[in-house]
């Protein structure tokens, strides 16, 4: 089956690389499937997990944000942080989510707190469903 | 002349000192590695993320965005990044003396600009001289991550949206080698001059160019100044790895120095007692 070359980069380095038959995510307009020979395009992208399809195997990395970036043969995930499923700290992700959680219920009127509180809420949330492997 | 328990006391003390410069070096010869193993690995994302606006904002040139379009200054903004500490050698005098005389060379009044100051010693030295310092940072770790830096930066990139400043300059050490580093000033916003890449791609946008700009310029900005962090993160530890490296010379060069008074001081003085001791005994003849 024909591949498609993916990379997620991050400001830290590259987390993923790989060649795939398909790559889903969810972008800021509904989820996306992309197979080879697709056509350029870029599409923002939301919080949540790219799934990579090789070979009857799904690799999984969660991702906060950022964009996709399509060629016909190769796919680019810019996002400002990524992490494969084996590189998420549950336990932090666990914390993280309390906290936030936390936050939002306490919520007074400042917009911006709360708007924070609810991404990293968002964010908790992915990270530890991606950890998990849903 | 300085008797011998001064000089011995002097030797022991450059000695201690050349100890903790060698330390030291030692220190940042370490950070310095992993600074620059930090900026090489951030070298991936920012050429993919230079391509993609690069193709974008030249791509559809009806695409305008406010942070593409240049607006009459009423207000500069000047980021500039130092280090917390000093015993960097020139790392932060260069850098300041720079904007320094660059502010005194552009402007006339202290309305006229404001100041991102990233590092406690920048921002010590611009409180000082009474000027506007609206952001203020310190404290950053030696091995800066991206998340760290995101609320900086992307108050640095709201405060040009909300017409603080209507352009922003950053300053830092470009770093170069390990021995030689230069003071660079980059035109961070609004972003009028990105490379435009050599093969030009057309993309499909989706939803469209608009909203993509607007989720892409903040983070391209913001990754800018993350880069120019990096940058001059590694510059610091190659600053102070050869200040403490020159400083442990001249500690080695003064205790040679000190070693070689304290033998002629040592040698006059039994010289000395010699000549009483003949002398004494004559007198007895």
């Amino acid at each position: 089956m024909k591949t498609i070359k993916v990379s997620v980069v991050t400001p830290d380095g590259p987390v993923y690389e790989s060649d795939v038959e398909m790559v889903s995510t969810k972008a800021q307009t509904g989820e996306l499937g992309i197979l080879p020979g697709h056509i350029p395009m870029v599409a923002p992208l939301q919080i949540g997990a790219v799934r990579m399809k090789i070979a009857n195997k799904t690799e999984i990395v969660a991702v906060s944000g950022g964009f996709l970036e399509v060629r016909p043969d190769q796919v680019t995930i810019l996002a400002q942080a990524a992490e494969t499923s084996d590189e998420i700290n549950l336990e932090r992700a666990l914390r993280a989510k309390e906290r936030a959680e936390q936050r939002l219920r306490e919520r007074q009127q400042e917009h911006v707190d709360f708007r924070r509180a609810e991404l990293a809420l968002q964010r908790a949330i992915n990270r530890i469903s991606v950890a998990q492997g849903k | 002349m300085a008797s011998l328990r001064d000089i011995k006391s002097k030797i022991t003390s450059t000695k201690k000192t050349s100890q903790i410069t060698k330390a030291m070096e030692m220190v940042s010869a370490a950070k310095w590695n992993r600074g620059v193993m930090n900026a090489k690995a951030f070298v991936p994302y920012m050429e993919k993320i230079q391509e993609v606006v690069g193709s974008i904002a030249m791509g559809s040139s009806d695409a305008s965005h406010p942070m593409l379009v240049s607006r009459p200054v009423k207000k500069t903004g000047y980021l500039v990044i130092t280090s917390d500490r000093g015993l960097a050698g020139a790392y932060n005098s260069n850098v300041l003396r720079q904007v320094y005389q660059t502010i005194q060379s552009r402007h006339k009044s202290n309305d006229e600009f404001s100041i991102i100051a990233i590092g406690r010693v920048g921002r010590d030295f611009f409180a000082n001289r009474g000027m506007n310092v609206v952001l203020e940072i310190a404290g950053i770790a030696d091995q800066p991550a991206f998340a760290e830096i995101q609320d900086i930066a992307s108050s640095a990139v709201g405060m040009y949206s909300d017409g603080t400043f209507d352009e922003l300059y950053v300053y830092y050490s470009h770093y170069i080698s390990a021995i030689s580093q230069e003071v660079t000033e980059k035109k961070l916003l609004p972003l009028t001059d990105i490379d435009v890449p050599t093969k030009l791609t057309s993309y499909e946008f989706e939803p469209n160019a608009e909203e993509i700009l607007d989720v892409l310029l903040p983070q391209y900005a913001e990754s800018l100044v993350y880069g120019a962090l990096l940058d001059s993160k590694a510059s610091e530890h190659a600053a102070r790895m050869t200040a403490m490296r020159n400083a442990t010379d001249n500690a080695k060069e003064l205790i040679n120095s000190y070693s070689l008074k304290y033998n002629r001081a040592r040698q006059a003085a039994i010289t000395q007692e010699i000549t009483e001791i003949v002398g004494g005994a004559a007198a007895l003849e």
